[in-house]
């Protein structure tokens, strides 16, 4: 076994820029969606109509109990299917994630709205506000507030969880890093370099999430 | 302006309220009161149907509550509501606590509910507020800012379910103070509340409440005068030497 060689990582940068920026959009986009399409989720969990809310909660337990690399091979196998057309390691990749962390969103979500007290409820309807109405302007608002801390949290692991793409080939921070190692010969610099960029981004994260769960602590 | 006649509510297979019955005029003050779980919280929120009831009807300015036809939003614009603990939306700023329903219910425009709102505050005393968050006001003055919020609407009768049980006891002078006013000022009103003072000062009559039934209906003279049923005279005995 030789020395380490870390000059490899100079050339391999541009590489590992792109495979990073696909990672970031992959988190921020099944984030973004993850959190719209989970909030619908929980509403439909909370709703009285009992159709709505045990399909919803069928879709929610099934992601939840089955692993992710089985759930992104199966999007990358059956979207095609669906849809006629191939697509993309990248898209279906985006696809399948979102999916996916919604039913996690949805969980987080839900225990929003029931944080939410009764009587904001009864105060909005006092004033004439709708069930709708109560919903988007008082009871949304202060979910997402008193869960920030947890989706931040979520998110996060989201982030790391992107890398398990690699089994679907899409060209991600961990297979960027991959592929330069191969090529270069210096497998191990490249996943170390690749480790250290998870763990800054990831610890950065998590040191915001605790500044911002203090704010909200002091709020309420 | 409010009739009640023979209301009654069960939740599963406990009755709450028993056929009760009364009637509160245009620019009457009447308190409600009695034993905690009797029913008092309850027969206000069937009023502007927060909470359904099973038989019997209530009509507020001659709608009927319990139709299925009536518009309720709508109803319950019209009909101010303070609650025990005040129940301001956290995440807004005062003046959007008291601007939101304005804009969203009465489609007011929002220099227009703004304005008005900022009257309001000022009448009771806390427009230098109107962009602090309700966390950050004492008690007494969120409730304040509370009956702010319902009179913005423009109600034509107002609700109060134990407006000052939930502060301490130097705050309640100040939330008394705007509710008296309102009273002096022809508001109709329906107070939930064990303040007597208010009540000797301002009610033109009172409802006692036990296990669910009205138990006495009399004018606030008489009733703290000569309360008719010995429930009520226990429980007047009670609450004034405690
Ligand atoms: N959601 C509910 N489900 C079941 N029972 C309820 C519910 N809400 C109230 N009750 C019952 O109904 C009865 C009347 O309650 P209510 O809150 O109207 O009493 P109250 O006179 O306002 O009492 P308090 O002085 O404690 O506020 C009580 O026995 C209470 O336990
Ligand atoms: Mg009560």
């Amino acid at each position: 076994m030789g020395e380490f060689d870390f000059s490899v990582w100079g050339p391999s940068l541009p590489f590992i820029r792109d495979g990073l920026l696909f990672t970031l959009r992959l988190t921020l986009i099944a984030m973004s969606g993850g959190i719209v399409i989970g909030t619908l989720l929980a509403l439909a969990r909370l709703s009285p109509v009992k159709p709505l809310s045990l399909v919803a909660g069928a879709y929610v337990d099934t992601m939840r109990s089955i692993p992710l690399v089985m759930v992104i091979l199966w999007f990358f196998l059956v979207i095609p299917f669906l849809t006629g057309t191939p697509v993309g390691a990248e898209t279906s990749a985006i696809i399948t994630f979102t999916a996916f962390e919604a039913a996690f969103y949805c969980e987080i979500m839900r225990s929003g709205i029931q944080s939410v007290p009764r009587g904001q409820v009864w105060a909005a309807q006092a004033l004439g506000l709708t069930q709708t109405q109560a919903m988007v302007h008082v009871v949304l608002p202060q979910a997402l507030r008193n869960m920030l801390p947890v989706l931040l949290t979520q998110t996060i692991v989201l982030f790391q969880d992107t890398s398990l793409v690699y089994a679907i080939g899409a060209k991600d921070l961990l297979k960027a890093a991959d592929v330069v190692g191969k090529n270069y010969n210096r497998p191990v610099e490249m996943i170390v370099l690749s480790a250290l960029i998870y763990f800054a981004i990831c610890f950065s994260l998590s040191l915001a999430v605790r500044q911002l769960q203090k704010r909200v602590a002091i709020v309420r | 302006m409010i009739e009640i006649r023979d209301l009654s509510k069960a939740y599963g297979g406990t009755p709450v309220l028993k056929a009760c019955s009364t009637t509160v005029a245009k620019g009457e003050v009447v308190v409600v009161c009695g034993p905690s779980g009797s029913g008092k919280s309850t027969l206000i929120k069937c009023v502007n149907g927060l909470e359904p009831f099973q038989h019997g009807s209530i009509t507020v300015d001659g709608v009927s509550v319990g139709d299925p036809k009536t518009d309720l939003p709508r109803l319950r614009a019209r009909v101010g509501m303070v609650f025990q603990h005040f129940e301001l939306f956290p995440h807004m700023s005062v003046r959007k606590n008291l601007a939101l329903a304005q804009i969203r219910v009465l489609g007011r425009e929002a220099d227009e509910a703004d304005a008005r709102g900022l009257r309001l505050l000022d009448r009771v005393g806390l427009v230098a507020h109107a962009d602090k968050h309700p966390a950050q006001l004492s008690g007494g003055q969120q409730q304040r800012v509370a009956i702010a919020r319902a009179l913005a609407m423009d109600p034509v009768c107002m609700l109060f379910d134990e407006p000052t049980s939930a502060l301490d006891p130097e705050m309640i002078g100040e939330v008394l103070d705007v509710m008296v006013e309102l009273a002096r000022e022809g508001m109709t009103m329906m107070v939930v509340t064990h303040e007597m003072g208010f009540a000797r000062q301002v009610a033109h009559r009172v409802i006692f409440m036990d296990h669910g039934e009205i138990v006495e209906d009399a004018p606030a003279a008489q009733f703290f005068a000569a309360p008719a049923s010995e429930r009520a005279q226990g429980f007047l005995a009670r609450i004034l030497h405690h």
